[in-house]
């Protein structure tokens, strides 16, 4: 299936990522072709299969609620690119 | 040139024939003066160290573990506090991890030494190395080629560093990750004996996350024994992996040695067909007559399902990465690009600019199949045609012990020669994307060489949790040929 420019361009949004309008041609050639590998899955007749989640069909193990993370709150924000008195800082989202 | 295996350094080091400081400086060197851009980062200084301090533990307890001292490198998927962890992408190229993954952890704590984080496909995404953000790696057997082409070969990926690294002699052994073949197609086009454990063996923590229902950490090595010998260090119940497997430890060196002689071999007509190189097909066949004169009986099955196997990989895994790499957006680590409007554009261009092309595509296939509407259509679809594949091995292996198989359709390709198509890159991985859909264990081991001079890989396949009798399936045949101890011309001498 071929998928068009505002379709590319709706997806690259969902996505967060941003593609330049002389790519769009190429981004839209090559999803299209991937997703012609997928479409085999079409003919295919499903009905009453359990879809698997898991190789085990594990579900959430549960734990004891007893406290098990120490507070590394300096070191993990060692990493961020912006932070002030131990919050993150992002440009601002409300006037 | 012969190899080096972790069997024998951990005798020498027992022995006292050299000391781990010494093993460690030799690697270093030869990772030094190497040319193959196995490596993103070395770090001799904690290396040191840790072969410093093995040593002195091996002075002062009478039983230490089989690999202490030992120095091994570690795939930059696995977070180790204190060093840089990229994942081979822009976007983590400053990243210093805060934490060490488990796999990591138990092995440090057995002893073994980290020589420095390979090169990589970014975030685990190719099978050629090539989508590295640090540049291609060199498959060391490039120089073995025979006819015409010296040109470049690839070393396979995502684990390509990993690979190379093993195959030249850089370290004796390595980590890698397994999504869809990326332990074990590096290992075919490298040489190697390179194991997918079953799905939750080994931890997830502190493993970067692909594709979460999919993604298995395992050992690169030479030879099966050190593949048991590594997992054994590696493997384990881990409480900060929700999906890790809760079952007793094992020894996955005690059944080697076992025989096999009542073993019975599933040969699926899938696995044989057209897109298989005759090369690679005739040395398939001929290993399995090794396996014949071992005692094992052949039996045809078929896996009816398998050619479905791609297609469900190709929307659970890019949906998967969708999710998981949502987490790059510029405001807890990573790179934050440096202009921006506001919030969303923030997320936009830091994104933009930190993945690479593969990455973005994978993302956008997967956001695609996630949306409103296509939900059912794809995911859940491709979620129902993975039970089907999984119920196809159930019923193979009620007819047979193992399955067996070319681990990749071609050797190892040219540098460059399959990068601008997505979808036949993806073909590689065609054999062995079915085993992780169904969460199996699996085994690449050294089979030969083409009439090219490039090594092909037996694909070896058993039921769930069943990776010590994989092991030795794939020891007895290395006890009966000597593929896997051929190296390259660029190896240096032993250790």
């Amino acid at each position: 299936m071929a998928l068009d420019n505002d379709t590319v361009r709706n997806i690259a949004r969902l996505a967060r990522l941003d593609v330049p309008d002389n790519q769009l041609e190429k981004y839209s050639g090559e999803l299209s072709s991937i997703l012609d590998l997928v479409a085999q899955m079409e003919a295919v007749d499903t009905e009453g299969v359990e879809p698997m989640t898991h190789p085990f069909d594990a579900t959430l193990r549960m734990r004891a609620d007893e406290v098990s993370e120490q507070n590394n709150r300096e070191n993990f924000q060692a990493v961020a690119p912006n932070t002030e008195n131990g919050l993150y800082l992002v440009p601002k989202v409300i006037d | 040139m012969t190899i080096t295996t972790l069997a024998e350094l951990s005798a020498n080091l027992r022995n006292g024939k050299v000391s781990s400081v010494e093993l460690t400086k030799e690697y270093l060197d030869r990772i030094e003066s190497s040319e193959h851009n196995a490596f993103i980062s070395v770090t001799s200084d904690q290396a040191l160290k840790s072969a410093l301090a093995a040593d002195k533990q091996r002075s002062s307890e009478d039983n230490s573990s089989a690999l202490l001292g030992v120095p091994i490198a570690q795939k930059d998927i696995f977070c180790i506090e204190g060093t840089r962890t990229t994942c081979g992408s822009k976007i983590l190229e400053n990243f210093v991890a805060p934490y060490t993954a488990t796999v990591v952890q138990n092995m440090h704590n057995s002893g073994i030494v980290t020589l420095g984080k390979t090169n990589m496909d970014e975030f685990a995404m190719g099978s050629s190395n090539e989508t590295s953000y640090f540049g291609d790696v060199k498959n060391p057997w490039s120089s073995r080629q025979a006819g015409g082409s010296k040109g470049n070969l690839v070393p396979g990926g995502s684990s390509g560093g990993s690979a190379a690294a093993v195959s030249a002699g850089l370290t004796p052994a390595a980590t890698g990750t397994d999504t869809g073949g990326s332990i074990r197609q590096p290992a075919a086009f490298c040489n190697l004996t390179g194991v997918k454990p079953s799905y939750g063996r080994c931890s997830r923590y502190g493993m970067i996350a692909f594709a979460s229902s999919l993604d298995q950490a395992g050992p690169m090595t030479h030879t099966a024994e050190d593949a048991a010998l590594l997992l054994n260090t590696m493997a384990g119940f881990d409480i900060k992996d929700s999906t890790s497997l809760d079952v007793p430890s094992e020894d996955f060196t005690r059944d080697l040695g076992a025989s096999i002689n009542d073993l019975t071999i599933g040969l699926p007509s899938e696995f044989f067909g057209d897109g298989l190189d005759n090369d690679v097909a005739v040395l398939i066949e001929n290993a399995i007559k090794e396996y014949e004169k071992l005692g094992a009986k052949i039996k045809e099955i078929s896996l009816p399902n398998s050619h479905l196997a791609l297609p469900s990989y190709y929307v659970i895994a890019p949906a998967e990465a969708s999710s998981n790499l949502s987490r790059f957006d510029g405001v807890r680590y990573g790179l934050r690009a440096e202009q921006y409007t506001d919030l969303v554009d923030m997320y936009t261009q830091t994104r933009t600019q930190g993945f690479g092309d593969e990455v973005k595509r994978r993302i956008m296939i997967g956001a695609y199949a996630l949306s409103s509407g296509y939900y059912d259509a794809y995911y859940a679809q491709a979620q129902k045609l993975r039970r089907l594949i999984s119920n196809d091995f159930t019923n193979a292996f009620k007819e047979c012990d193992v399955i067996m198989g070319p681990t990749t359709p071609s050797p190892a390709f040219a540098s460059g020669s399959r990068s601008d198509d997505p979808v036949s890159m993806y073909l590689n991985d065609i054999y062995t994307i079915p085993v992780n859909l169904a969460g199996l264990p699996a085994a690449s081991i050294p089979a030969g060489f083409t009439q090219n001079g490039l090594p092909a890989g037996l694909h070896l396949i058993t039921p769930y949790l069943s990776e010590s009798k994989l092991l030795n399936i794939a020891h007895q045949y290395q006890l009966v040929t000597d593929w896997h101890r051929q190296s390259p011309l660029t190896t240096r001498g032993n250790a």
